[in-house]
């Protein structure tokens, strides 16, 4: 099923036979995924609703913690080689590592400046000229700052939805996480500013380890260097992106992707 | 018109019944509006007249600045008519010893003017909302963020602030009596030990007695916070929930803690909401007569709240007795009706509204200030 010798570079992310549970483990909503996501690339998570794709995104940061009846049922996640539900890990410092972006962009309705500089003030960074310039340097990196340099103490809703969205893909790299999650990131947005937040996850890709959970089959072809296709719970395939979309080695991920269900 | 029309109007039964329903409901509205009209308009008709007066500057004000005292009326043997505060009177009579007293009437708490009330219930008012607004936004915090919507003991907890915001409020007042009054904690010298205590024991060169507070601000305004807190929970935990869940999500996605998402992601945005549930509680602890009549108030009172922090110091003041606008009213209005007391009780009851509406107003200008910067 899973090629291994595609993956090239080493996984940062290493998910192995995990099964997760949103009711204390009676049915499972994730059925035994085996997944590697390598270093500075990009894997996009594709499939019909329901499958299990954004449960297993938030099963990455440990955003699951916030459901009180989720439980990981089996198996392990391993992030920069260490078991991240280990007893002696701390969401909250995991999260610091492993950002997040939303389906819905959801900035704070504060100014831009303090959209940015939210993840730093909150791990006790006061310095105004550390804050200055993470906010510059992430606002660069998500390709914003030209568009917002004269007006980055305004609010941020007075930004377009595109622009809000790139806004907190800014606020998520201000911390410099290691791995960047983004559930449907452009599933709000129209064409134009999806094709923006596009080229901003290419550009992205230099620095950061990219898992995209997507809709759009032409989206995890245009973005992701892997694709990993997903029914009801289970992984049905995982490959290079290439090979998913021209040589598809199980019948239920061609007729995804050639429009025949889902 | 067109005969041919087939979109005509088509008059039938169905219409008339239609209209007769339509109409009940109007009626129904317009009773209401009639009803408001009717008590606003006598209240300033009647009231406003002790407020303004003819020559400058326009405005009554010993009405404002003197406490209520006792109105002495009478004639002289030429018919002219006196009226003024007993105390005035004494002095007018030994300066003007020729002329005679007739009819002399006395009436209680008539003269004067409202300042000690309208303190009293300012200080009241002010109090209790710091201590309501303080445990009522806690608990709400606690309810709404750190327990599950299924968690069967929080909510019994949610059933018994459901049941509490419907107690009357006689019933909160004999409790405040029976607990603030007579059995709350208190240091107290030897000599000031009172033999109604439940236990005392000795501590810091006096006593730590369960004595109470007596009739006090602190008793009046902790029964009056009591009452309010589950109206301000109510809200307040309503006003947390109606912060978008992205915002949260947002925060720890950015490794936030729990406090620090709800300290920086969700209590701020909740702001209007929490002044909405101020304002709520405002009004109805300004109106409440019952708990303060048996715990806070006394019907005349010569000191000004804020002359016995002088005097007596930060426990002097709290411990005080005080005035109220409520019970100032209740008292006039158990006064015989009478030509003389009339200025006064339908003085008191305007300003009263005013002072609460004026609360009510400043809570809600700063709600939509807030409001205005934070749309999402």
């Amino acid at each position: 099923m899973v090629d291994q010798d595609s993956y090239s570079k080493s996984a940062l992310v290493d998910i192995k036979d995990l099964g997760f549970s949103y009711n204390q483990g009676k049915d499972e909503t994730l059925k035994g995924i085996h997944l590697q996501c390598p270093e500075k690339q990009v894997t996009s998570f594709i499939g019909p609703s329901g499958c299990g794709k954004s449960t297993l995104l938030r099963c990455l940061n440990r955003m699951n913690d916030l459901v009180e009846t989720a439980k990981i049922t089996r198996g392990y996640i391993n992030i920069l080689g260490q078991d991240i539900n280990a007893r002696d890990v701390d969401p909250i410092e995991l999260r610091k590592h492993v950002g997040m972006v939303f389906q819905k962009y959801n900035p704070f309705p504060k100014s831009i400046y303090d959209n940015v500089a939210y993840g730093l003030r909150i791990q006790g960074e006061k310095r105004k000229s550390v804050l200055d310039e993470a906010v510059e340097t992430s606002l660069i990196g998500s390709a914003l700052w030209d568009e917002v340099k004269d007006r980055l103490h305004s609010s941020a809703l007075g930004l377009s939805g595109g622009q809000q969205q790139r806004l907190c893909i800014a606020r998520a790299i201000a911390v410099r996480p290691k791995v960047i999650l983004m559930d449907e990131p452009c599933s709000a947005l129209d064409p134009i500013a999806t094709a923006k937040v596009e080229e901003l996850i290419l550009q992205l890709r230099e620095d950061y380890t990219i898992v995209i959970v997507t809709h759009s089959m032409q989206q995890a072809s245009r973005v992701s260097d892997h694709t990993a296709f997903f029914y009801l719970g289970e992984l049905v395939e995982a490959n290079t992106t290439e090979n998913i979309f021209n040589n598809p080695q199980e019948e239920r991920t061609e007729h995804y992707i050639s429009g025949r269900f889902g | 018109m067109n005969a041919s029309n087939p979109f005509a109007k088509k008059k039938s039964l169905f219409e008339v019944k239609e209209r007769i329903q339509l109409n009940l409901l109007r009626l129904a509205c317009y009773t209401i509006i009639g009803c408001a009209i009717f008590i606003f308009s006598d209240i300033v008709v009647k009231g406003a007249p002790t407020f303004f007066k003819a020559e400058a500057p326009f405005v009554n004000t010993e009405f404002f600045t003197k406490s209520p005292e006792i109105l002495s009326v009478w004639h002289d043997q030429d018919g002219v008519k006196y009226s003024m505060t007993k105390s005035d009177a004494d002095v007018w009579q030994t300066e003007n010893p020729d002329l005679q007293v007739i009819d002399l009437h006395d009436y209680a708490a008539s003269g004067g003017g409202i300042l000690g009330p309208l303190l009293g219930t300012g200080l009241l008012v002010v109090c209790c909302m710091i201590l309501a607004l303080f445990i009522g936004v806690s608990a709400a915090i606690y309810l709404s963020e750190y327990c599950g919507k299924h968690d069967k003991l929080m909510n019994l907890v949610r059933l018994s602030i459901l049941n509490l915001a419907g107690v009357p409020s006689i019933v909160f007042a004999l409790f405040g009596w029976g607990i603030f009054c007579h059995m709350a904690p208190i240091h107290v010298s030897v000599s000031e030990l009172s033999d109604t205590t439940l236990w005392a024991f000795p501590f810091a060169g006096g006593y730590i007695s369960f004595q109470g507070w007596d009739t006090s601000l602190l008793a009046g305004a902790c029964t009056l916070a009591i009452m309010v807190i589950p109206v301000i929970i109510t809200a307040c935990e309503e006003s947390l929930q109606a912060v978008p869940k992205g915002f949260r999500e947002a925060s720890y996605a950015l490794g936030a803690t729990q406090w620090q998402t709800i300290r920086k992601a969700v209590l701020p945005f909740a702001v209007p909401g929490v002044l909405t549930a101020t304002v709520l509680g405002i009004t109805r602890v300004a109106g409440e007569t019952a708990p303060i009549m048996l715990t806070a108030t006394v019907t005349e009172k010569g000191n000004l709240p804020f002359n016995t922090i002088v005097d007596e110091g930060v426990w002097g003041f709290f411990s005080q007795s005080v005035q109220a606008l409520p019970f100032h009213i209740y008292t006039l209005s158990k006064l015989p009706a009478s030509e003389n007391v009339k200025p006064m009780q339908y003085g008191s009851i305007f300003a009263f509204l005013l002072l609460v509406m004026g609360f009510a107003l400043i809570s809600i200008l700063l709600r939509n200030r807030i409001r205005k910067k934070l749309k999402w």
